[in-house]
């Protein structure tokens, strides 16, 4: 027996699936009660604290090629699922035309669990919210939440549906590059842009089918492409986004083709601000510019008292790591930018 | 050969390290014993409340469940100062925090004792929560956490007449600021294992600071004779404070032995080491000093509130502390002092790292950086024109020895070009500076006795080896090699020659514990009077033999010889085979027991202390206007050691409290959301990584001190002091605004901008004090040398 590990995993059954199909198959007939395990770093935490009832979990890492990154930014890249995010931030080709997905990728957590964490994992992160990631004695004691357990909100109490926190760092990323995500199922193969993976709900957070496996996420052709992902957490290393802006710009002529941005850790959802940076389209943007832009495409974050510091001072922040995005990604000084967080006083 | 030290200064690896590194150290979770069982504690899900009813039945029924117990098997109270006997293993009436002890189990495997913890049925009736100083002190709030008023302890004292020194002066000053509780964080959760043998003795391990109070304790609260129990300390995994009281697990783990006959094993999890708490109390403080228009302290009022959790703990103590060193960095000629620790609803606080000194130190070295500024004197040599003097008698009654402030002042400020630099750098640099003292040991010991506070024995064997027994317990700070480096040094043999055996109540000789900055200080002095002894024996015999007097005789080098003529002499094992062949065993015993320092007054016993470290600090700020955000750069810090036994052990203690400081400064925060603990774990409870630690220049200051062994002092608490307050200074000298609430952060600090953008004083901090009613001041005669000023 380890010590140490004095809170202890629930009694599981363990499965290593050596198809996809197989995987599938598994977590599609199980009554529910399966899940799929990735590198864990996200799961297991969450199980030590009960958060989902699970008998059996089933691995994918013993999927043959299940790490694999194929193509370039001149033809477009494919990611499988299973690729570490150590992997994604260090491959010279990701780096080279996806930069922001490096960044992304390399910005999660410690070594350890850029090791361990794996991409499709990352896009599943299962919503945060500090009323809930917590023991299972400690949201006894609170009386529970709806999340698991209990039937309010304790973060909204008036409101029907779970705020939990979409806490991904890629998952944002994916929608800004407008990737394309590959499920396989017991009845086939579909594919969803980024953004369908998704649904604005703290529970209910993927339109992912139960018995549905990520095996890939395909990134466009990135050739005349810049991308930044800025991330705020308290510190520098170990800590999920408490606001995540990703921005792409595909660049023609030396003026915007397109631009594209979305957030994370401002909403259930990865929140896609493209709409709010349609006037890029056609220009060179000055500084001037983005500042206006960023200072109005913080309108859809919904930051809630319910992750690290005040959510006043984290919808403050939000215009200020668009613009920091934008700004990378335009080739100014990010830092340099025109926007303060100011509160009102 | 010269006298010259050969160990004593020496920067050499530590006893402990290797272990420590490969992994071969065994903490207290790491024990196994057959037939061990595990045991878990059940705690209260609610802030207040009564215990109607408590069913236990469920979980005896569950297979694989060996015992289990509640407040009625342990009812005995305890507590670690002998004034605040308010604890019980397991509530028994009422709880008072999430997290307050309820019932336990001992089960063959943690899955079975989870579930037999789920299957106990308590009744709970709820009674209403005080979760801040306010709700505390409000009137009409319903039943009082204990008996019938909220204030645990209030104390008033004065030395000399205030009012008149401050009203009369040219310059006055009131400052108010709050200081948020935060916790220690060891990596190490706190484990106990129990084992209860068919000898009729108990033996118990625990990741302990202190042995001798855990063993009073199980004495007491299991009602055996201490005869029959033996406390081991198991190597800490970091302890800070939060190791030193008596904690329900390793009363409960002894019982559960008891009542099972098998081993048991309770080890916390990191949400239960957040409950077990005993950490930084909140403080609420206001401090009203007068000057001279030269910057002269003419007289100081410094009133304090202690937010103190459910229970007693440390708590008379710690209110004291944020009363007692204002006076041992400064000459303060008049001093009035008002603290009142309350009762709330959260874990009990107790004494973390600089125990109830860094909230005081905080509010004083921001208000006198304002005074400063006010007064149009620069924050060194308003600092400089305050200093205490060395051997000197403060107006409390502290005696100060060696006092190396004046020197570690210069040597920080000259090294970070402070008062060129300090708001000359680059938008949203600036640098901050504070200074700081810190006990070497408390004068008095938790409960009342005139014995010494440390002991060693020594015994030397024929084959040149020195076993070396003490009671002190090696929480990291390297009293393992103090102990070692002092006896190699006065018996001149090599520390691998060194066989310790330390903080095993059967084995070693009393050592009070692992807490105050204590035991290089009373450890150190006891090993060496010990060593001494052991070397007068060997000289007389070596004497003996070299046909010289013992006078003349040295030893170094595994060798005794003599001064004179080197090679005139025998090996170490030589002298010891000759003087075990004279009078057999050779071993002997020191002892130390602090001078009976303290004044004539009621509340003395906190702050005298046999010497006090010293230490400035220099901090460089980063501030990012436009999020808030504080980074720290660069730490210039100063720190009198006295004499640096081991200078790495003391460098690495000094960093350690600096970056300690910086989490404190910056982000720790011990927060609750209703009644409960606000994240309990160690991904949301902020404390700094390696990646924000920033670049430290650390500078030794060497007073020798009269009293010290080798004339060293402290180092593990004192350097964390200056470094907090410095911050904040530093945030001003940058951004131009006061943030006067610990922690710093940047939601505190964009408001304040915002104030500061609206011409309004850019300020961020508590405006008042509650009213509260503090007893009659004591007036305490000063020491003769005060009383004409
Ligand atoms: C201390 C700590 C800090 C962290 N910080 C961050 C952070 O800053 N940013 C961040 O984004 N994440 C963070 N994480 C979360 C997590 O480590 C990463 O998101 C990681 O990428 C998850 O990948 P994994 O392979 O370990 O996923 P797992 O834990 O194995 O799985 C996570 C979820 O995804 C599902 N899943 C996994 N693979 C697939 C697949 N191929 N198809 C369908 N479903 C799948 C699982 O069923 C599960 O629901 C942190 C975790 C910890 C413990
Ligand atoms: S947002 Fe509300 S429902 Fe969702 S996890 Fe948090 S408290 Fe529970």
């Amino acid at each position: 027996m380890d010590p140490i590990l004095v809170l202890r995993l629930p009694r599981l059954r363990y499965v290593q699936a050596r198809t996809v199909e197989e995987a599938a198959a598994i977590v599609g007939s199980d009554g529910g009660r399966a899940m799929l395990i990735a590198g864990g770093t996200d799961l297991l935490p969450n199980l030590k604290r009960r958060q989902f009832d699970v008998a059996t979990l089933v691995s994918l890492r013993g999927i043959p090629g299940w790490d694999a990154i194929t193509g370039d930014p001149q033809a477009g890249m494919s990611l499988s699922a299973g690729a570490t995010l150590d992997q994604v931030a260090r491959h010279p080709a990701v780096l080279s035309g996806y930069r922001a997905l490096a960044q992304a990728a390399g910005l999660v957590s410690t070594p350890q669990i850029r090791y361990m964490g794996t991409l499709g994992g990352n896009l599943m992160v299962d919503p945060r919210c500090n009323y809930y990631n917590q023991t299972f004695a400690w949201r006894k004691a609170v009386g529970f939440c709806l999340k698991k357990d209990g039937d309010i909100c304790l973060v909204a109490r008036s409101s029907p549906r779970c705020w939990a926190v979409s806490s991904s760092d890629t998952a944002p990323v994916a929608v800004a590059f407008a990737a394309s995500v590959v499920l396989q199922g017991m009845a086939g193969t579909r594919r969803v842009r980024a953004a369908e993976l998704y649904r604005d709900d703290g529970i209910d957070y993927t339109t992912r089918k139960r018995d549905e496996v990520i095996t890939s996420v395909e990134f466009p052709a990135a050739r005349t492409t810049t991308s930044a992902y800025w991330k705020l957490r308290r510190r520098g290393s170990f800590d999920f986004p408490i606001v995540g802006a990703a921005v792409v710009i595909w660049w023609e002529d030396g003026v915007v083709r397109d631009a594209r941005g979305a957030l994370s850790a401002v909403g259930s959802h990865p929140v896609d601000i493209s709409s709010y940076l349609s006037s890029l389209r056609g220009v060179h943007p000055d500084e001037r510019l983005i500042a206006e832009l960023a200072a109005a495409a913080d309108k859809p974050a919904r930051p809630l008292d319910n992750t690290d510091l005040s959510h006043y001072w984290r919808k403050r922040m939000t215009r200020v790591f668009i613009e920091r995005a934008l700004r990378d990604a335009a080739g100014l000084d990010p830092q340099a930018g025109l926007l303060t967080a100011q509160l009102k006083s | 050969m010269s006298d010259e030290l050969s160990i004593v200064g020496q920067s050499l690896v530590k006893p402990d390290a290797m272990g420590k590194v490969s992994g071969q150290t065994k903490f207290a979770d790491d024990l196994m014993l057959p037939r061990m069982l595990f045991g878990r504690l059940l705690r209260s899900p609610y802030p207040h409340a009564r215990i109607r009813r408590i069913d236990t039945s469920k979980a005896t029924a569950i297979p694989g469940v060996l015992a289990v117990l509640t407040g009625e098997d342990l009812p005995v109270k305890f507590g670690i100062l002998p004034v605040s006997q308010d604890e019980e293993a397991l509530a028994r009436e009422k709880v008072r925090y999430v997290g307050d002890p309820v019932a336990a189990v001992a089960a063959t495997d943690e899955w079975i004792a989870d579930e037999a913890i789920d299957r106990i049925e308590v009744e709970f009736e709820e009674l209403p929560r005080y979760m801040s100083l306010e709700e505390a002190l409000a009137d009409g709030g319903g039943e009082p956490i204990h008996g019938r008023t909220n204030v645990h302890k209030a104390v008033a004292l004065e030395f000399g007449d205030t009012e008149e020194a401050i009203s009369g002066a040219a310059h006055q000053r009131e400052d108010i600021v709050f200081f948020e509780g935060n916790t220690h964080l060891p990596m190490e959760q706190h484990a106990a294992v129990a084992q209860y043998g068919q000898d009729g003795r108990l033996t118990l391990w625990s990741s302990t600071q202190t042995p001798h109070y855990v063993h009073r304790a199980l004495g007491k609260v299991l009602e055996m004779p201490m005869s029959r129990i033996r406390v081991i300390a198991t190597p800490n995994g970091g302890g800070f404070g939060g190791k030193s009281d008596i904690f329900a697990h390793e009363l409960v783990a002894a019982k559960l032995a008891l009542v099972t006959g098998r081993p048991v094993k309770i080890t916390l999890t990191r949400e239960e080491v957040f409950y077990a708490h005993r950490g930084r109390h909140p403080v609420l403080m206001k401090v009203r000093t007068g000057f001279t228009k030269e910057g002269v302290i003419t007289g100081m009022q410094f009133q304090s509130f202690l937010d103190g959790g459910g229970y007693g703990s440390y708590g008379v103590a710690s209110t004291y502390y944020t009363g007692a060193l204002q006076t041992t960095t400064y000459a303060i000629p008049r001093y009035r002092f008002e603290g009142a620790r309350l009762f709330t609803n959260k874990p009990p606080c107790g004494p973390k790292r600089g125990h109830g000194t860094p909230q005081p130190r905080f509010a004083l070295e921001v208000h006198l950086d304002k005074v400063a500024e006010e007064l149009g004197i620069d924050p060194v040599n308003l600092r400089l024109r305050n200093l205490p003097e060395p051997d000197s008698r403060t107006v409390n009654w502290l005696r100060i020895t060696s006092c190396g402030l004046r020197a570690c002042i210069e040597k920080v400020a000259a090294e970070s070009r402070f008062l060129e630099q300090r708001r000359a750098m680059p938008a949203g640099r600036g640098l901050g500076f504070a200074v700081s003292s810190y006990l070497s040991g408390a004068g008095t010991a938790i409960y009342w006795n005139e014995m010494p506070h440390s002991e060693v024995q020594l015994k030397v064997d024929r084959g040149g080896g020195v076993a070396l027994l003490c009671g002190a317990i090696d929480i990291g700070q390297g009293s393992d090699h103090i102990l070692a480096a002092i006896a190699a040094e006065v018996l001149g043999v090599s520390l691998d020659d060194i066989q310790l055996t330390t903080a095993d109540t059967d084995l070693t000789p009393i050592d009070l514990g692992s807490y105050s900055s204590r035991v290089t200080f009373m450890a150190g002095n006891a090993a060496r009077a010990a060593a001494e002894k052991v070397r007068a024996i060997l000289f007389e015999a070596a004497a003996e033999a070299l046909q010289c007097d013992p006078d003349d005789l040295q030893a170094r080098d595994r060798r005794v010889f003599r001064r004179a003529r080197p090679e005139d002499g025998m090996t170490f094992a030589q002298a010891v085979v000759a003087a075990e062949a004279k009078r057999g065993v050779v071993a002997a015993s020191g002892s130390y027991t602090p001078p009976r320092i303290a004044g004539p007054y009621k509340g003395s016993g906190v702050g005298p202390s046999p010497a006090y470290s010293y230490s400035a600090a220099v901090v460089e700020v980063d501030c990012d206007a436009r999020t808030g955000e504080v980074r720290v750069p660069q730490v210039w810090i100063a720190h009198d050691i006295g004499r640096a036994i081991n200078p790495m052990l003391v460098v690495g203690q000094v960093e350690g409290s600096v970056y300690m400081a910086l989490g404190e400064a910056l982000m720790e925060e011990q927060t609750f959301r209703l009644g409960l603990h606000k994240f309990p774990s160690m991904l949301e409870y902020k404390s700094p990584t390696a990646l924000e630690a920033p670049v430290i220049h650390t500078y030794l200051v060497e007073t020798i001190d009269p009293e010290g062994p080798f004339g060293a002092k402290e180092a593990g608490q004192g350097p964390l002091l200056p470094v907090i307050p410095a911050v904040a200074n530093a945030v001003y000298n940058a951004i131009g605004v006061r943030i006067d609430e610990i922690p710093i952060t940047p939601d505190r600090v964009l408001k304040a901008l915002a104030e500061k953008a609206k011409g309004r004083l850019p300020r961020v901090g508590p405006r008042r004090v509650p009213a509260f009613a503090f007893p009659a001041l004591i007036q305490v005669e000063r020491p003769p040398e005060w009383t004409q000023s």
